[in-house]
This record gives C-alpha cells, sequence and structure tokens, in this order.
C-alpha cells in the first residue's frame, strides 16, 4: 500500500488500515476497480514534490523574474487599474472564516458572506445610481456580455449595437458570448450611432476606452426613442466624481470593481458589477442577495430569486454564470465602507488632478499632442511623434512602464492611465523621459 | 425603535448586525488619503458632476469590527468540517496564500510589456503543462474565470471544431440526468439543444439510450466522471467510442477530479475535453462562493479552438522566451484579461507542494475516506447503488421521511454539532439526497466525529423528531423565510422615506 507522509493528508497508515477493514476491502486499490485495469494508474510525471521552505523559495524567484510597478513608474490601465489598497481589506478578506467558506447554501452558517454582499448590492446601486445590483460577475467584459444577452431576452431583438468607443477585449468577449445565439452585434460610430427597431441595447463605455466621457444624456435618448435600452459599462471610481449613468436613464449598468481595493494580480480575479432598474430583476443573471427574517422574526439574509439560476432552471436558465466572485466583492465593500463618502471623491479628485497634471506636461512637449476633444477622467490619448512601441522600450530602459500602444486604432497612439499611486516625480520624470525618448537617433536592432 | 428585542443575546445580535449605511456618522473616514502633491487643474464642468455621494460614514476600527464579527457567523473549512458534496472543501494550505500576495505577482498589471513579466508565464506555461498531463490531453487554456466558465469554453470548442468541419447540423448535447446544473445552461449558451440521457439501474450511463440519442444532429455528450453520483461510469470508455463513431465529442465537467489524480486520465479514456475546477480539486480558497478558476483541457484536435490566450514557450538563442498567443480558430476572448492569475498562483503551489506522489495519496485518501463514511452509515440511512463509492458517496433520507423528517432536517441538525450539511436535493434523480464529500484532508477523528452525529440524529428522528424539524438551535439565526425574499425582494439598503 502507497504511503505518503505529508502535513495536508491526516490519515496515517495505521488509521488508513483500520478504515479499510470497516470497508470490507484488502486494499485502497480495491476501491478504484471501476476504472478499466488498462487504463488504472498511468505514470504521472510531474516535478518531484517540495517541503514548504523550497517551495517559497522557487516561488519567489518566479516572482522576482518580474518587474512589478512597485520598483518602475507605470502609466498603463486600460480596464486594469493601480489604486491603493488599505490594510483593512486584505487583512479582513484574509479571515479564513471569509476566505474558506462556500457559496452561502445554508445561510444559518453563511450570514457573514450574505449580509457582505447586500452591502456590496448596496454600495454599487448608491454609487451607479441604479435601483438593483446582482452579488457580482466574473469581471467587468463578462458582465458587459450578459448584459448584451439580458437586453436581448428583455427587448425580444436580436442586434446589438456597440460605441467604436468601447474597449476592443470587451467587445471581443461580447462577440464570443452572443455568437452561438444568433444575434448580430455591429460596431457603430459614436458620432451617429444607428439604432433602430431591431436593435435590442446600445452600448457605451463611460469613461470610454480611450479615457473621456460619453453624452449618456444624448445616448440615452438615442436608444429610448428606438425602443432600445442603454447599456453602459461604468468605472466605479468615476461615479464618485460625476453624475452615474443612472442619472441619466441607464437600463443597465456593468464595470469592473477591480479598482476598488483589488490587486491587479495580472489580471484576476477582479470581480464586475451588474445592475439594472428593477422591473428587469428577473430577467438579470447571476447570484442575488435578499433580506428576510426567520421564525422569531430575526433579520437575515439569503440567496433569493434563485429560480432564474442554472441549478434549477437548468437550460432555461437566465445564464450559467454559477459563481459570484463572493470573496472579491467583499473587498470591495470594504474599500468602499473605508473610503467612504468623503474618501472615495477624494480619490476621485487627486486622480483627475494628476491625470489632467500629466496631459498638460506630455501635450506641451514638442511633437506630442492630445488627439481626442471633451473631458477625460483618469486615461487620455497622446499622440506620439514615433511608434509607441518604441517609445515604451526606451521608456523600460528608464525604468518607466509607458502606456499602452494603441496605434491600431489611433496613428500612433498611447493610451496614457495616471492613478492617485503616481507622485508628481513620477509624472514629470515620465514627460522628461518622453521629450528625451523621442529625440533620440533612431535604436540600433529596434531598441 | 419599533420592537425590543426579547433576549440580551438577540439585543447583541441586532447591534452587531446593523448595516454600514445606519452605522454612518457624518464627517467619520475609514481610510487616510495623501494631499494633493501636483498643482490643482481646472475643476470638471459643473454640470457633470456629481452633487452627492451617498456612501457610508464609518472609522477605520469600525469597519474592522463590523466585518470581523460578520465573518464570525460564517461556517468555513479553516473552522468546521464541510463535506458538501461535489464541492471539494478540503483544506486550503496557507503558503499557496502568501504565494499569490507576493509583489512580484500581485502587483502586475495585465497588460505589462511581455519581457517584464517572464516570471508569471512561466509559471502560467507550467501550470498547463501540468493539467495537460495529469488529465492527459494535448494542450490547456487557463483563461476560463470559474468552472461554469470553462464548460461554456468547452461546448464553444465543440461548437467551432464542429462548424469549422461544416458540420452546422449538430446541433444537440447529451447531458446525464445527474450532471451539474451549469452542464445544460452552458449548452445552451452555446447554442445546443439539450438532450437529457437516463441513468441505469447501477448508476452507469444508459448505454441503449445513448445509442438511440446519437443521431446525425449530435454534437456531443456532456459526462461528469465520476458522476454526480459518487460513481465511476463501468461503460465510460464505451461511452466515449459510442459517441465518437456519431461523430460527436465528448465533454469531461472535472469538478469531481479530486477523485481521479493519477488514478486515470481522462484523455486517455477518450475525452476530447474538460475543464478544471481549480478551488476545488487544487485547494485554492472558494471564498464565499468566488473566485474560481475554470481552466480546459482539450485534445489534439480541439487544440486550434482554445480560448485565448494560451502561454507559448520558444528558445531564442538557448534563452527561454515565454509568450501570449491566440490559438488559430480560437474561440476567442473569454474575458478582459488572461485568467484569474491569482487563483492559479495557489493551485501551481499545490500542485508542487504535492507532486505526482503526493497527488496520488490525495485520491486515495479521499475516496478512502468516502468509502469508510458509506461502509459506517449504511445501516442507518438508504443507499440507493450498492457500490463502493469514489469521493463523495451518495445516501437517501427516504428511511427516515417514512417518519416525517426530511432531508433538509437533517441537514440543519448537523449544524447545531458544527457540522456543515452534504448536499441536499442533488443530484435530483436520487429522492431526498444526501451528498457527502469528507476529501482527503480530515482525519478519522473528524470522520467519527462526523459518523457519531449522524446516528445521534437517526436516533432522534425515531424518538424526537421535533428536535431536527425546529433545528437549527444554535446558530445566529433560525431557518429563514425564503418564501418571502423571492416574494418582496429586498436587495440594497434603501434609505427610510
Amino acid at each position: 500500500m502507497t504511503t505518503f507522509a505529508h502535513p495536508y493528508l491526516p490519515l496515517t497508515p495505521q488509521q488508513r488500515q483500520e478504515m479499510l477493514q470497516a470497508i470490507g476491502v484488502a486494499s485502497a486499490e480495491e476501491l478504484f476497480a471501476d476504472i478499466p485495469p488498462a487504463y488504472r494508474n498511468p505514470p504521472l510525471h510531474l516535478p518531484p514534490p517540495l517541503a514548504e521552505m523550497d517551495l517559497r523559495r522557487e516561488l519567489e524567484a518566479l516572482a522576482n523574474e518580474n518587474i512589478t510597478p512597485t520598483s518602475y513608474a507605470c502609466f498603463l490601465g486600460a480596464g486594469a487599474y493601480r489604486r491603493y489598497i488599505p490594510s483593512i481589506v486584505r487583512a479582513l478578506t484574509s479571515r479564513g472564516e471569509f476566505l474558506t467558506s462556500y457559496t452561502p447554501y445554508q445561510p444559518e452558517v453563511a450570514q457573514g458572506t450574505l449580509q457582505a454582499t447586500y452591502e456590496f448590492q448596496s454600495m454599487v446601486c448608491l454609487l451607479t445610481g441604479m435601483e438593483v445590483a446582482n452579488a457580482g460577475m466574473y469581471d467587468g467584459a463578462t458582465a458587459l456580455a450578459e448584459a448584451a444577452l439580458m437586453a436581448c431576452r428583455v427587448t425580444g431583438r436580436t442586434h446589438i449595437a456597440l460605441l467604436d468607443t468601447l474597449n476592443p477585449r470587451y467587445r471581443e468577449v461580447v462577440e464570443t458570448y452572443t455568437r452561438p445565439q444568433a444575434l448580430t452585434v455591429a460596431t457603430v460610430p459614436v458620432s451617429a450611432p444607428q439604432v433602430d427597431e431591431r436593435t435590442a441595447c446600445l452600448i457605451a463605455q463611460w469613461p470610454n476606452f480611450f479615457g473621456y466621457l460619453e453624452d449618456l444624456e444624448r445616448l440615452a435618448q438615442v436608444a429610448h426613442a428606438r425602443g432600445a435600452l442603454l447599456v453602459v459599462s461604468a468605472d466605479p471610481l468615476a461615479c464618485a466624481l460625476f453624475k452615474p449613468p443612472g442619472h441619466y436613464g441607464a437600463d443597465i449598468v456593468t464595470g469592473e470593481c477591480q479598482g476598488l481595493g483589488v490587486p491587479l494580480s495580472f489580471g484576476g480575479p477582479y470581480v464586475g458589477l451588474f445592475t439594472c432598474r428593477e422591473r428587469y430583476l428577473r430577467q438579470m443573471p447571476g447570484r442575488v442577495v435578499g433580506k428576510t427574517v426567520d421564525a422569531q422574526g430575526r433579520i437575515g439574509y439569503v440567496l433569493t430569486l434563485q429560480t432564474r439560476e442554472q441549478h434549477i432552471r437548468r437550460e432555461r436558465a437566465t445564464s450559467n454564470i454559477c459563481t459570484s466572485q463572493a470573496l472579491i466583492a467583499t473587498a470591495v465593500a470594504i474599500y468602499l465602507a473605508a473610503l467612504g463618502k468623503q474618501g472615495l471623491r477624494t480619490v476621485a479628485e487627486l486622480v483627475w488632478h494628476k491625470a489632467h497634471y500629466a496631459a498638460r506636461l506630455v501635450s506641451a512637449i514638442p511633437g506630442y499632442r492630445l488627439p481626442l476633444q471633451g473631458v477625460f477622467f483618469q486615461e487620455f490619448v497622446v499622440q506620439c511623434p514615433i511608434a509607441p512601441a518604441e517609445i515604451n522600450r526606451r521608456l523600460l530602459q528608464r525604468r518607466i512602464i509607458g502606456g499602452l500602444d494603441i496605434s491600431p486604432l489611433i496613428p500612433n497612439g498611447m493610451l496614457v492611465c495616471v492613478t492617485e499611486m503616481n507622485t508628481r516625480q513620477e509624472i514629470e520624470s515620465f514627460a522628461h523621459a518622453l521629450a528625451e525618448v523621442a529625440q533620440q537617433a533612431p535604436a540600433r536592432h529596434g531598441g | 425603535m419599533t420592537t425590543t428585542p426579547a433576549t440580551p443575546r438577540d439585543a447583541l445580535l441586532a447591534h452587531a448586525r446593523r448595516l454600514l449605511m445606519e452605522r454612518s456618522v457624518p464627517g467619520r473616514i475609514g481610510a487616510s488619503i495623501p494631499p494633493l502633491d501636483v498643482p490643482p487643474q481646472e475643476a470638471p464642468p459643473t454640470h457633470l458632476m456629481r452633487d452627492d455621494l451617498p456612501l457610508p460614514e464609518v472609522s477605520e476600527a469600525e469597519v474592522v469590527r463590523y466585518f470581523s464579527t460578520l465573518s464570525q457567523m460564517n461556517f468555513s473549512v479553516d473552522t468546521n468540517f464541510y463535506p458538501l458534496g461535489s464541492c471539494t472543501m478540503k483544506y486550503n494550505p496557507k503558503i499557496n496564500e502568501e504565494a499569490a500576495a507576493l509583489p512580484g505577482f500581485s502587483a502586475l498589471h495585465p497588460l505589462q510589456p511581455e519581457e517584464t513579466v517572464q516570471g508569471a508565464l512561466k509559471l502560467l506555461w507550467r501550470l498547463q503543462t501540468y493539467l495537460a498531463e495529469i488529465t492527459g490531453m494535448a494542450g490547456c487554456s487557463l483563461a476560463p474565470l470559474a468552472g461554469a466558465h470553462g464548460e461554456l469554453a468547452g461546448v464553444l470548442m465543440m461548437r467551432a471544431y464542429h462548424h469549422a468541419r461544416g458540420d452546422t447540423h449538430r446541433t444537440v448535447m447529451l447531458i446525464p440526468d445527474s450532471a451539474h446544473g451549469t452542464n445544460p445552461a452552458s449548452a445552451a449558451m452555446a447554442g445546443f439543444r439539450v438532450v437529457s440521457i437516463p441513468s441505469d439501474k447501477d448508476g452507469n450511463t444508459d448505454l441503449s439510450a445513448l445509442r438511440e440519442a446519437c443521431g446525425p444532429d449530435l454534437a456531443g455528450l456532456m459526462i461528469t466522471l465520476p458522476s454526480t453520483l459518487g460513481l465511476f461510469d463501468r461503460h465510460i470508455v464505451e461511452v466515449c467510442d459510442i459517441v465518437h463513431r456519431a461523430g460527436g465529442l465528448v465533454y469531461g465537467d472535472g469538478a469531481n477530479m479530486n477523485a481521479l489524480l493519477g488514478r486515470v486520465k481522462i484523455g486517455q479514456l477518450g475525452f476530447d475535453v474538460c475543464h478544471l475546477n481549480l478551488h476545488k480539486t487544487f485547494s485554492t480558497p472558494h471564498g464565499g462562493g468566488g473566485p474560481g478558476a475554470g481552466p480546459v483541457c482539450v485534445a489534439q484536435r480541439l487544440l486550434p479552438f482554445l480560448p485565448t490566450p494560451v502561454v507559448q514557450r520558444r528558445d531564442v538563442d538557448g534563452r527561454e522566451v515565454y509568450t501570449f498567443t491566440r490559438p488559430s480558430q480560437s474561440i476567442g476572448r473569454l474575458g478582459a484579461f488572461q485568467g484569474n492569475f491569482g487563483v492559479l498562483v495557489r493551485a501551481y503551489t499545490y500542485i508542487r507542494a504535492l507532486g505526482a506522489p503526493g497527488l496520488r495519496q490525495v485520491s486515495e485518501d479521499a475516496v478512502l475516506s468516502a468509502n469508510y463514511i458509506l461502509a459506517r452509515l449504511r445501516p442507518l440511512f438508504h443507499l440507493p447503488y450498492e457500490r463502493h463509492c469514489m469521493h463523495e458517496v451518495v445516501f437517501s433520507a427516504r428511511r427516515q421521511k417514512a417518519s416525517g423528517i426530511k432531508a433538509l432536517d437533517i441537514a440543519k441538525r448537523l449544524l447545531d454539532f458544527g457540522i456543515h450539511p452534504p448536499t441536499m436535493y442533488f443530484p435530483l434523480i436520487v429522492d431526498e439526497a444526501l451528498m457527502i464529500e469528507p476529501t482527503e484532508t480530515e482525519g478519522k477523528e473528524t470522520l467519527d466525529y462526523f459518523i457519531e452525529v449522524m446516528h445521534r440524529i437517526a436516533r432522534e428522528a425515531e424518538e424526537n423528531p421535533e428536535v431536527l424539524r425546529s433545528a437549527p438551535h444554535t446558530t445566529p439565526v433560525g431557518r429563514l423565510d425564503e418564501a418571502r425574499a423571492a416574494r418582496q425582494p429586498d436587495l440594497r439598503w434603501k434609505p427610510t422615506p
């Protein structure tokens, strides 16, 4: 009989023997007898096990092979934002009672997760100015894709109109989700968004992919005039400074909450927010937590409206989404509670002033210009004198991770993001470096 | 205040559970924010600005106390035995958390130049390779963000494969009646028509029903192995063969992979695609319902269709260079970035801690523990299938139902003993189902305590059924009015008018 002593495996050889006796088999192999012998116990080629000390060393070595935005200045955004996370967020979400619990199927012993989720739903509604919210989606992109599907269910229409200022990655996710359902997805210009009687929804991003605020009032009018819904993928931090989409009549508002207390973590886990008007509640995908009472009248929370969900409706469910990113939603709730009314507004203001300061410095450099008009929040587009890829290579040598190269969308365009984490010195060094690298002779072998 | 709580405990609970907005005091703040260090710029246009931001105002200590108190109202693996079937609530090693939190991982921006994230890409490439090895598949994408997301990726690949061959008429997805509810929902999202396949009297796939359902419109079969009955399908090789001969593909729901690590590679059995729930089998914490990660592994013929991105390793001048690539006929992008990296780091850490001998021992102990519970509880509870089980055992409470006690009552009574209940009423094909999955990380002492409590509850069902029907008695709230929650939805805090 195999034995392998390991801290994760408490059974001892003696205990295994006793258990086998109670079962009435001679060896554990007998328990696997249903597996056809020809396929049983194949060789498994994996590196040998590591003790925790060696494991830590290996992971630290892998982590140290990366350049982090802590050691370099970083001006990347485009859907993921460097933002200060108060210590309490990790301290509280690391509590084993939150971390290692499961979906609250037994509400009597899951009131912690349930009430935290109710707080998340509440604060997401307050921020976006919307009526109801769910417990969270995988990320902002999947939330938007589900919103597009929901708009088609609500209106009984099959056309989806996406503004051309939407994050291209989000568009791709919408396409992945809608392709199999015979829905038509069309990209429409923000200057003249075509919406007709077949259009289920008009989808806008706010601020848009390039960082600028779309005119939601006009877009709501355009959509509603033809009976289509206005779906907005919103940045929740922008909602702290500007009138949020809910105030402009948006019907579904989604968004990415990573910027509210969640580490960048190379792209995930994040959490998407999903809100809508109350009248569409029963078409909303995902989990929802509701308030109720027990037999003695004590307030408690439960998962509710589950008749929309896959475990009851199976192939007729509103969506297949099951997990709700509960822990990440809890982190967001803790962040929003800590920052609160004043704090979140102040962070949004810091971001505004720093981003605009950076834009002012950069646009003053000969050869660089801001090609777009309008009001931006924390991101803006710079048109560079040479290819942004080349500029970024040279910036990297100066310990600066430059903005995102968006040349395919805007010639020589770089999408620059500034958050409250970028110091004045970083911003000024960035502007200085941009001026320098543009003057350099073309680098040998492309830099 | 309209009502006065009856007991000091109720008063305490009511106090502890006031919502953040009810705790709010104007002027308080729970985080410090640095002053502006750049010259102030022009303010945004007034007509665009928000005048009021209705968020709570609470101090830092209040936030800490509030959420700490809430956390104490949760059962969790760190605090309780959690034998919730099909969820694999195993112990979550603490080193996993530290690994994911290393600044060299947690601070990385997803769009950084690839040359600045070689360590992260190397880890992803290795994990892809390990998961393909464990499943016996040709390749893997780590992009799906949860198990159901992986299912969606899997069925989208099946669809793309048939379409690429011009077989657009293959629109039927077969799903056994013991499947997870997400399977049919995922198939429907991918545009398939779902046809249910019954199980036979031993809990295997009914082969004659399967043969009959395999028509020219067959796209494939989605099967969970071991099934949600906790059983290894004895006909599995033949099942794959029947589906393949009809031109279909076989999808494996990997939710129950904990039973099979190092015991069988499903790719060798004939599966074409599967997803893995890393939060289950590979010990990343479930977080109260997410985040998860649901990588998809595929056989050779589906490699071109994997969701984007996939990590590729190349040799450049004797150096290993890692890059993201997009498979040639990819089903596309499933999320904004490259998957739940933080979860993937934890799973990688777990696999490295155990290696092949450890993973093999994991499945052996998981199966041993489930069969031990099966053997010890069989005298008291009805066992619908008289066989050894895999990592979980499904009992029926129908013997207790005769005396008016339901699976639900047994579940609620377990809470009083500090044990999280098994999965109830699932799979749907077992009357009053109780699905128990102990996992390999419980000591025999814990299993024995559970068995002893179940014996006591079985006795109570006969002698004192009321104590079961009124359970739980020790939790912060009793059974909650779920009908009221659904009829009068109260889903968020609202200001009192």
